[in-house]
């Protein structure tokens, strides 16, 4: 237990997609042809990005205003070495600007060579991206109005925007508990451990950092068998992203012969409709050079040929 | 209505990297035992469990339904979770006791921020259609608020590097703190930009952590602490989304909820300023002149994100239960540039 805890890199990807009401949309309808709509609060300010909702009386807000694509920093901050996914992959400056006829800030990138070149009251224009896609992202960066970059020609396209797409992309150094890590040791080794809870003496698969009855922490391990008994289960019919083998299958739960607690792993070498409650199975391993720090070690179970078990003897682990 | 105060208050050290996993159980068993002592309390008494925390900041959905292991909870117990700062998990707790349901109630919170990239995870709680697909990270929105702040004259680099000297200073007594030391404010002024204008120490480090607090009404609060810490007015506020319609300058939420939770004239305040300007804003705007401001050192010392508010009411708390003050107040906050904004008002005596 003295081992430092297993960790691994963990990447979470989805494509966040969003319906847009008709303030957004309309927006963002807009800003694919290179131009900007605010929207005209109770108090007759130009919201830029447009609310949907007054932020003072909270009545929804209709009336839409165009205003221009030029504006004024009101305020700055320098990123010096730009993360994942912002407008600009080289050094820039953040800003709160204000375009010429709204009166609150948008907050944008702006592409300079140095912070040196921001400031406060500095003019700015919107640079346009060249594939535009309904985005906020079509409004590329600014940059300051006396840069020269030729502006992309403005696409036709048939549908107005009512949704978008925001790519999220995150990375993570994911750790396992100190127990998770010593269990998946020892599946690496090829054996299967558990841990006995000290006041109810309940044997946990996987070891978990508590007892989810006592909340004391589980301290004493305990070898289990790779025979056990299917508890429950199902036959999977659907097809679904990331399958390993055709359906139907049997995904059931496993009670290992010693543990108190049932896991969840395949159950081959049977035909779906013969699985039943009670069935004795035991662990089919992979060739142990394919091994690793993962129950995939164990590549499915299968029927042991031994009696099923009563239903009494099982029956306090559903 | 009961009278509701918080009894008891345990929180780890903060530390850059722990090497326990994202579900919080292995931060939180030791310190559920420390409050278990210090009330005489065990899990059967609780009647309400809360939690804040956060699946983006472990990476995983319902990240926080592991943690409920460390609880132990069977037989079934009733049990709620924010995904935010567990100081608004404290205040759930508190409507249930002002109602009369239960006389006890635990509040935890935990993050384990150093397992991703916190300021690009923070993005995603801005608001999603016009502001995440540009991944402004809070290092940045925070620099945004530092300048306006600066051009107008509320405060300056110096004042922003006096309130990191005096905090690391501050920490020095605290052993659950991750940074402090006693730079000189001319040296921490020579420091490089991480944001201009906000340098490393004007930001707080990122940390991972725990914390727990109990709170308990009426006779109940009596029986298990020598001198409850009361809780005679507690109020949390909101700002727009749209951080561009929003005079940065001012924290207008913050002041309606010290002013819905009557605190003027507290003697303490534990600020949620996980940015130096931040701090000199709240004293400026919640009126804290008289007040010693941070003596834990605040977040700027040490910061896990989901327990950071909650143990602000807990650190505030603290010094009631030790006779050292009668009046204090705490402060939480969570969102950009203090966007959402918690106020606790604890009182001791009787």
């Amino acid at each position: 237990m003295s081992h430092e805890p297993l960790s691994a890199e963990l990447r979470v990807e989805f494509a966040y997609t969003r319906s847009l009401g008709p303030t957004l949309g309309a927006f963002l309808t807009a800003l694919r042809a290179h131009r900007v709509l605010g929207v005209r609060g109770a108090d007759g300010r130009v919201h830029v990005p447009p609310a949907e909702y007054d932020p003072v009386t909270a009545g929804p807000l209709t009336e839409l205003v165009e205003v221009g694509s030029t504006g004024t920093v009101l305020s700055w901050t320098w990123q010096p070495e730009p993360l994942a996914g912002q407008p600009l992959q080289r050094p820039f400056g953040w800003a709160l600007i204000r375009l010429d006829g709204a009166d609150t800030a948008l907050l944008h990138a702006v592409d300079v060579p140095g912070p040196e070149s921001m400031s406060i009251g500095l003019r700015v224009r919107a640079r346009w991206a060249a594939e535009p896609v309904g985005a906020i992202t079509d409004l590329a960066c600014f940059e300051p109005l006396d840069t020269a970059t030729p502006e992309p020609p403005v696409r036709e396209f048939a549908e107005d925007v009512r949704g978008t797409v925001s790519p999220i992309d995150l990375r993570y150094r994911h750790s396992a508990s100190a127990a998770e890590s010593e269990f998946l040791r020892g599946v690496a080794r090829g054996e299967l451990t558990g841990q006995r809870c000290p006041v109810c003496a309940q044997v946990y698969i996987p070891p978990r950092g508590a007892c989810p009855t006592d909340g004391v922490p589980l301290t004493d391990w305990v070898r289990l068998a790779e025979e056990g008994t299917v508890t429950s289960f199902c036959v999977v019919n659907v097809p679904f992203l990331g399958q390993r083998i055709p359906p139907p299958y049997v995904a059931a739960a496993v009670l290992l012969d010693g543990a108190d607690i049932p896991f969840q792993h395949l159950v081959l070498g049977i035909a779906p409709e013969q699985v039943r409650m009670g069935l004795r199975v035991r662990a089919v391993w992979r060739p142990r050079e394919q091994w690793g720090h993962t129950l995939e070690n164990i590549d499915h179970f299968t029927p042991s040929g031994a009696p099923d078990a009563p239903f009494d003897s099982f029956a306090r682990h559903l | 209505m009961p009278e509701v105060a918080v009894v008891a208050f345990a929180q780890s050290p903060a530390v850059r990297r722990t090497e326990a996993s994202g579900n919080g159980v292995e931060l939180l068993v030791p310190l559920f035992q420390q409050v278990y002592t210090d009330t005489g309390l065990s899990k059967q008494d609780i009647g309400f469990w809360c939690s804040g925390s956060s699946d983006y900041l472990a990476g995983r959905a319902f990240s926080f339904v592991s943690a409920v292991d460390a609880i132990g909870a069977f037989p079934p117990i009733s049990e709620s979770h924010v995904e935010m700062d567990a100081a608004w998990a404290l205040y759930e707790a508190w409507v249930r006791l002002k109602l009369g349901e239960v006389d006890t109630a635990l509040v935890y919170g935990f993050g384990k921020s150093s397992a991703g990239e916190l300021r690009r995870v923070l993005a995603l709680q801005l608001d999603p259609y016009l502001m995440t697909p540009l991944w402004p990270d809070s290092v940045s929105i925070a620099g945004l608020q530092a300048r306006l702040g600066l051009a107008q004259g509320r405060w300056s680099e110096r004042a922003m590097a006096e309130v990191a000297a005096r905090s690391r200073a501050d920490a020095v007594g605290n052993p659950e703190a991750q940074l402090s030391g006693t730079p000189t404010v001319a040296e921490l002024l020579e420091e490089p930009y991480l944001a201009d204008p906000l340098r490393a120490h004007d930001c707080a480090p990122i940390s991972d952590g725990a914390s727990v607090v109990v709170l308990a009404a009426g006779d109940r609060a009596r029986e298990l602490c020598a001198r409850p810490a009361w809780i005679t007015g507690l109020a949390h506020r909101t700002d727009s989304g749209q951080l561009g319609s929003r005079d940065l300058t001012a924290a207008p939420s913050a002041v309606a909820a010290a002013r819905a939770a009557g605190g003027d004239g507290v003697q303490l305040a534990e600020l949620h300023a996980p940015f130096t300007h931040q701090e000199i804003l709240l004293r400026q705007e919640l009126g804290l002149d008289d007040a010693r401001i941070n003596p834990s050192g605040g977040v700027l010392a040490g910061n896990p994100m989901f327990a950071a508010g909650l143990s602000r009411i807990g650190l505030a708390a603290r010094h009631i239960h030790a006779g050292a003050a009668d009046r204090t107040l705490a402060h939480a906050t969570s969102g950009p540039c203090l966007q959402q904004n918690l106020v606790c008002v604890l009182e001791g005596g009787d």
